[in-house]
C-alpha cells in the first residue's frame, strides 16, 4: 500500500497535486481539535475585521474569527462526506456483489429496491426530513439519509463487475475448494471492484457536500452547527459582499474549490492506476 | 540468395516499458536471422511468450510502442522493389499492405466488424488497394469467394450470421483477395474444431499454390505444421534455435527442444509412454545465460550454461543451434518400442 | 459392480430466443453411460464444440440439473438442496479446469485454494496438518510446498499452474475427477506432462478420470473407455483403442480422418474427407429415429 502510495507521487501529477490539495485541507480542519475558541459562540471576536496578522482570516459580522470557524467547518463537512461515502459503500459493495454473485430472485429483489432509490428525488426528501425533524437534524442524521440514496448507481456498477467475475474459472474453483459465499464475495471479488469503490468514494464525498452546502446556504439545516455550508448561509443573510466582508465569502469559497479539485484529481488518477485496463493501455499491450 | 521474398537479418525487437517507476526490458526477438523464399509455406512453432507473436508484428510492420525494433532489418523484395519495414515510412508500409503483404489473424470475430455487412467490410479492406470499384469490384470479390467455397450471398449478411468456419474463410477472403505477394498467418485455425480446421488449412494450402504466394504460417500445434509447412523455424525464448525442411525436423531434429516438440506428439495407433519436458519456458525479462535452453535440457553441458550456440548449418538447408547438435538422437518413438501398456 | 457414478438417460434442454420465436436447444440427448467404483479408469468424452460435452460435466458436477434422466453417485442422485450435501458430494467429485491461468485468481497467492480445500474437507484445523495435506497433494504431481508456497499465478508457467490445480483436487482424496480439456491452453512442452499425470493418478491412486476433449490423440494415449458425441448424441462409445483403430460410425470416422497427423510431415496430406462429412451430415439428419446397437467387441453405435 505504501509502495503504491510512493509510485504515485513519484509519477503521477495530478495524483500529486491532489494530495497535497487535500492535504492542506485535511491538516487545516484538523487545526480546529485545538482551536482556542468554541465556534459555535458568536461575538467573540470585535465583528467585520479584514484578515490581519492578529486574525489571519479576519473575523465575520457575528464576531467570530474565520480562521477557526472555517476550520471546524471543513472538520464538520469532511467527517459528515466521509460518513456519507464509507456508508453508502458498504452498502453499495453489500448489493452490488450480492446481487452479482448469487443472481436469480436475489437479483431482482435488490434491483428493484436498488431502481427504487435511483428514481426517487433526493433533495424534497432531505428538505421534507428537515422540516420533520427540525433541530434533531444534526451532521449524522442528515449522513444517515444521504448514505441511504448515496448507493444505487455505484451498486449497479459493482453489480456488472461481479456478474462477470461470476463466470470466471476461478470463482467456481473457489467454490470447489469449499470456499463459502461470503469468503468467494469478500476475497476473491471484492479486491476486483475496490478501484470502483476508490473513485466513486471520492466522487460520493464531492456529491454529499455539495448536497450539504446547497442545503444549507438556503437553511435547511441546523444553521449552529458550523459547515461549509452554514459558513456560507451566515455571510449570505449578513449580507456579507454588499457590506464589503469580501473575505467572509472568498476565503470560503477558495477552499471549498481546493478541496473539490484535490478530490477530483485523487480520483482520477487513482482510478488510472488501479483500473488494469488503462493501465494496460499505457504499458501498449 | 536472390529469391528470398524476405530477408531477415540479425533482428532483435524489445518491449521497453516503464510505468510507475518500474522500467521492464523484455527480449521478444533477440537475434533473429532468416530468409523466407517464393511460393513456400515457412512455418513458425513457438510456446506463448516465445516471442513468436513479436517476431510477426515486425515482419507485418506492425512496430509500435512499447514494442521497439533495436537493431537488424527485415526486408521484403517485391518485385525489385525493397522495403525494410523496421525503418520504412507509414507511407511506404501504406504502399504495399494487402497488395503485397498481408495478414490472416487468430480470432475472426474480432477481425471482422460486427455491425458491418461482410460485403461492406470488402469493400472497406481491397476496394482501395485492387483500385477497382462498384461492379467490377463485386465481381472480382464474388469469384474469389468461389474459390473459399463460399457464396456470393455471405456479402450481405453479418460477421455472427455465418458459423465459425464461414467466418475464418471470409478473413482469409480478405487477406488474399488482392492476391499479396506474401501472407502473415497468426494461428489461423486455433480456434476451430478439428474438421472444420482441416478444411480450412487445405482452402489456404490451394490457394497458396494457386497464387504463388509465400506464406509465414504461425501456430504451436506441430501437427498443423507437419501438414501446410515447407520449412519450419523453431523459436524458444526469442531466439530461432532451428530451421530445417518439415519432413527433416520430424525426422532428424537437430536440437533437443524441437527433438521434444516432435516426440512428445501423441499418435492414434501408438500407446508408448511419451516424454514429458521438465520446467517452463525461460522469462523474456530475465533469460538464462549461456543457451536459454540449458536449463530444461536433457544434454546440456558445462559449455551451454555460460556460451550461447550460434545458428549454424548442420545440413542440406537445416540450421541448428545447439553446441551438441550431433548428439540429438531422433526421439521419434516407433511402433517398435515396447508399448507401456495403460 | 457397484457403480462409482452413474448416468441414466440423462437429457439437458435450453430455452433459447425471446418471447417469439422460442427454440429449444438439445445441448444433451439421452445420455447414459457408468463408471465402476472398483476399477478407476479414465474415462473421455470426445466431442466438438456444441457436442454437450461441457453441458454433461457441468451436470456431473452438480452444476446444472438433468431435465430428464437420473445421474447417480454412490447411488445418492447428483441434486443438493443444502450445503452439507452439497460438501460432501464436493469431496469425492472434482473439477479441473481447462485454463490454468484463469483458474486462480490473479490477484491472489495460489496456496490458498489449498488451504481452504484441506480445511474445509479434511477437517484439517492445526496448521501443521493443513501443511501435511497440502504438501502431500503437491508431492502427487510433482510438486512441493516449498515451491508453491506464498507464490503468485502469474510466477507459475501454465505447466505447473494446471499441476498445482490437480494437487488442490486431490486433498480430499477424491475417487472421481472431472478434466475438461486440462491440457488445450497448456504449452506444448509443458502438456505431456499433464497428460502423464492424469494416467499416473489412474494407476498410482487409483483415481478415475473422466476426460473431456477434442483430441482424438491424447485421448488414444491415456483413456480406457470413451463416448464421441454429436451435437448432443452419443454416437459411439466403447473400449477407446478398439473405437478408435477402427470407428465405425460415419461421424467418429470423420473425426478420426481429420486429426492432422504428423507421421507423414511434409507430405501436405491436407485434402478433407468431404464424402465422410456428407455421410455424417445424412445421418445426423436421420437421428431422431436412431439408437445404439450392441457390437460384439463391447462397443456401441448409433445406428
Amino acid at each position: 500500500m505504501f509502495a503504491v502510495l510512493r509510485d504515485l507521487i513519484r509519477y503521477n501529477t495530478e495524483f500529486t497535486i491532489g494530495l497535497v490539495m487535500v492535504g492542506i485541507v485535511a491538516i487545516f480542519a484538523g487545526l480546529s481539535f485545538f482551536s482556542p475558541v468554541d465556534p459555535t459562540q458568536i461575538y467573540l471576536a470585535i465583528p467585520d475585521q479584514p484578515p490581519s496578522a492578529q486574525y489571519w482570516f479576519g473575523t465575520n459580522s457575528r464576531g467570530q474569527d474565520l480562521f477557526w470557524q472555517l476550520s471546524a467547518a471543513f472538520r464538520n463537512s469532511l467527517i459528515f462526506g466521509i460518513t456519507v461515502a464509507v456508508l453508502s459503500r458498504i452498502i453499495s459493495i453489500a448489493v452490488g456483489l450480492t446481487a452479482g454473485y448469487l443472481g436469480g430472485w436475489v437479483d431482482r429483489v435488490l434491483m428493484f429496491i436498488n431502481d427504487i432509490f435511483v428514481a426517487v428525488p433526493i433533495f424534497p426528501i432531505l428538505v421534507l426530513f428537515y422540516f420533520v425533524l427540525r433541530n434533531h437534524m444534526d451532521s449524522f442524521t442528515m449522513a444517515l439519509i444521504m448514505a441511504c440514496f448515496g448507493w444505487p448507481f455505484d451498486a449497479r456498477l459493482i453489480r456488472s463487475v461481479a456478474l462477470g467475475l461470476k463466470h470466471r474459472e476461478f470463482t467456481r474453483h473457489a467454490v470447489f475448494a469449499g470456499m463459502s459465499t461470503r469468503k468467494v464475495l469478500l476475497e476473491e471479488h471484492l479486491p476486483y471492484v475496490m478501484p470502483i469503490v476508490f473513485s466513486t468514494f471520492m466522487n460520493n464525498m464531492l456529491w454529499s457536500i455539495g448536497m450539504e452546502v446547497t442545503l444549507a446556504v438556503l437553511g435547511f439545516t441546523n444553521i449552529n452547527n458550523p459547515t461549509i455550508g452554514t459558513v456560507l448561509y451566515w455571510a449570505n443573510s449578513h449580507s456579507a459582499m454588499v457590506v464589503g466582508v469580501w473575505w467572509w465569502v472568498v476565503i470560503p469559497v477558495i477552499l471549498i474549490v481546493i478541496t473539490f479539485l484535490g478530490l477530483f484529481l485523487l480520483a482520477v488518477s487513482m482510478n488510472e492506476y488501479i483500473d488494469p485496463r488503462s493501465r494496460l493501455r499505457r504499458m501498449g499491450a | 540468395m536472390a529469391d528470398n521474398i524476405l530477408e531477415v537479418e540479425a533482428l532483435k525487437a524489445y518491449y521497453q516499458m516503464s510505468y510507475f517507476g518500474v522500467n521492464r526490458e523484455v527480449r521478444a526477438v533477440d537475434g533473429i536471422t532468416m530468409g523466407i523464399k517464393r511460393r513456400e509455406v515457412y512455418g513458425i512453432a513457438g510456446e506463448s511468450s516465445s516471442g513468436k507473436t513479436s517476431f510477426i508484428k515486425v515482419l507485418a510492420a506492425a512496430i509500435r510502442p512499447p514494442l521497439r525494433v533495436i537493431s537488424g532489418t527485415a526486408t521484403y523484395d517485391f518485385g525489385g522493389a525493397k522495403t525494410d519495414v523496421t525503418i520504412a515510412t507509414p507511407a511506404e508500409i501504406d504502399a504495399i499492405r494487402w497488395r503485397h503483404l498481408s495478414y490472416i489473424m487468430q480470432g475472426s470475430m474480432s477481425t471482422l466488424n460486427p455491425v458491418r455487412r461482410i460485403g461492406r467490410i470488402f469493400e472497406d479492406f481491397a476496394a482501395r488497394p485492387l483500385g477497382l470499384s462498384g461492379s467490377a469490384f463485386r465481381q472480382r470479390v464474388v469469384e474469389h469467394l468461389g474459390h473459399l467455397k463460399l457464396p456470393p450471398s455471405v456479402l450481405n449478411a453479418y460477421p455472427h450470421e455465418l458459423s465459425g468456419g464461414m467466418r475464418q474463410r471470409v478473413t482469409i477472403g480478405l487477406a488474399t483477395v488482392c492476391k499479396p505477394d506474401f501472407i502473415i498467418a497468426d494461428e489461423p485455425t486455433t480456434a476451430l474444431d478439428v474438421v472444420v480446421q482441416k478444411d480450412v488449412l487445405s482452402l489456404i494450402k490451394n490457394l497458396q499454390t494457386e497464387m504463388g504466394s509465400s506464406i509465414v504460417f504461425v501456430t504451436h500445434d506441430m501437427s498443423v505444421h507437419a501438414n501446410i509447412a515447407d520449412r519450419i523455424g523453431i523459436i524458444y525464448a526469442g531466439r530461432l534455435v532451428e530451421e530445417a525442411p518439415t519432413r527433416t525436423l520430424f525426422t532428424a531434429p537437430k536440437h533437443p527442444y524441437s527433438a521434444h516438440l516432435v516426440a512428445s506428439l501423441p499418435r492414434i495407433g501408438d500407446t508408448t509412454q511419451r516424454p514429458a519436458l521438465e520446467g517452463r519456458p525461460p522469462s523474456l525479462a530475465a533469460p538464462p545465460a549461456g543457451c536459454r535452453f540449458h536449463p530444461r535440457c536433457p544434454l546440456a553441458i558445462d559449455k551451454c550454461k555460460t556460451e550461447a550456440p550460434p545458428l549454424v548449418s548442420v545440413g542440406t538447408d537445416h540450421r541448428s543451434a545447439c553446441w551438441r547438435a550431433n548428439d540429438v538422437e531422433p526421439l521419434v518413438p516407433g511402433h517398435h518400442h515396447a508399448g507401456v501398456a495403460a | 459392480m457397484s457403480a462409482l457414478l452413474e448416468v441414466a438417460d440423462v437429457s439437458k434442454r435450453f430455452q433459447m430466443g425471446g418471447i417469439l420465436g422460442r427454440q429449444e436447444v438439445r445441448a444433451v440427448d439421452q445420455v447414459s453411460f457408468g463408471i465402476a467404483a472398483d476399477k478407476p479408469e479414465i474415462f473421455t468424452i470426445i466431442g466438438e464444440s456444441g457436442s454437450g460435452k461441457t453441458t454433461l460435466a457441468r451436470m456431473i458436477l452438480g452444476l446444472e440439473r438433468p431435465t430428464e434422466g437420473n445421474i447417480l453417485f454412490r447411488g445418492q442422485p447428483v441434486r443438493h438442496d443444502n450445503r452439507a450435501d452439497r460438501l460432501k458430494f464436493m469431496a469425492n467429485v472434482q473439477p479441473v479446469f481447462q485454463n490454468p491461468f484463469e483458474a486462480f485468481n490473479p490477484l491472489k497467492r495460489v496456496d490458498r485454494y489449498l488451504q481452504s480445500t484441506a480445511r474445509r474437507y479434511l477437517a484439517a484445523r492445526d496448521k501443521a496438518s493443513i501443511e501435511a495435506a497440502m504438501d502431500g497433494a503437491l508431492q502427487k504431481v510433482g510438486l512441493s510446498l516449498a515451491e508453491i508456497g506464498g507464490r503468485f499465478p502469474h510466477e507459475l508457467s501454465g505447466g505447473q499452474l494446471q499441476r498445482v490445480a490437480i494437487a488442490r483436487a486431490l486433498i480430499p482424496n477424491p475417487p472421481l475427477l472431472i478434466a475438461d480439456e486440462p491440457v488445450s491452453m497448456v504449452d506444448a512442452s509443458l502438456r505431456m506432462a499433464i497428460v502423464n499425470l492424469l494416467k499416473a493418478l489412474r494407476d498410482d491412486f487409483g483415481v478415475s478420470v473422466i476426460y473431456i476433449t477434442h483430441d482424438l490423440a491424447t485421448a488414444y494415449y491415456i483413456s480406457d473407455r470413451l463416448i464421441i458425441m454429436q451435437k448432443g448424441r452419443v454416437v459411439e462409445m466403447g473400449p477407446a483403442r478398439a473405437v478408435l483403430d477402427a470407428p465405425e460410425h460415419p461421424y467418429s470416422q470423420l473425426l478420426k480422418a481429420s486429426v492432422l497427423s504428423a507421421d507423414d510431415a511434409g507430405a501436405g496430406k491436407l485434402k478433407p474427407a468431404n464424402d465422410l462429412l456428407q455421410l455424417s451430415d445424412e445421418r445426423l439428419r436421420q437421428a431422431e429415429s436412431s439408437r445404439l446397437e450392441e457390437r460384439t467387441d463391447g462397443r456401441r453405435v448409433r445406428v
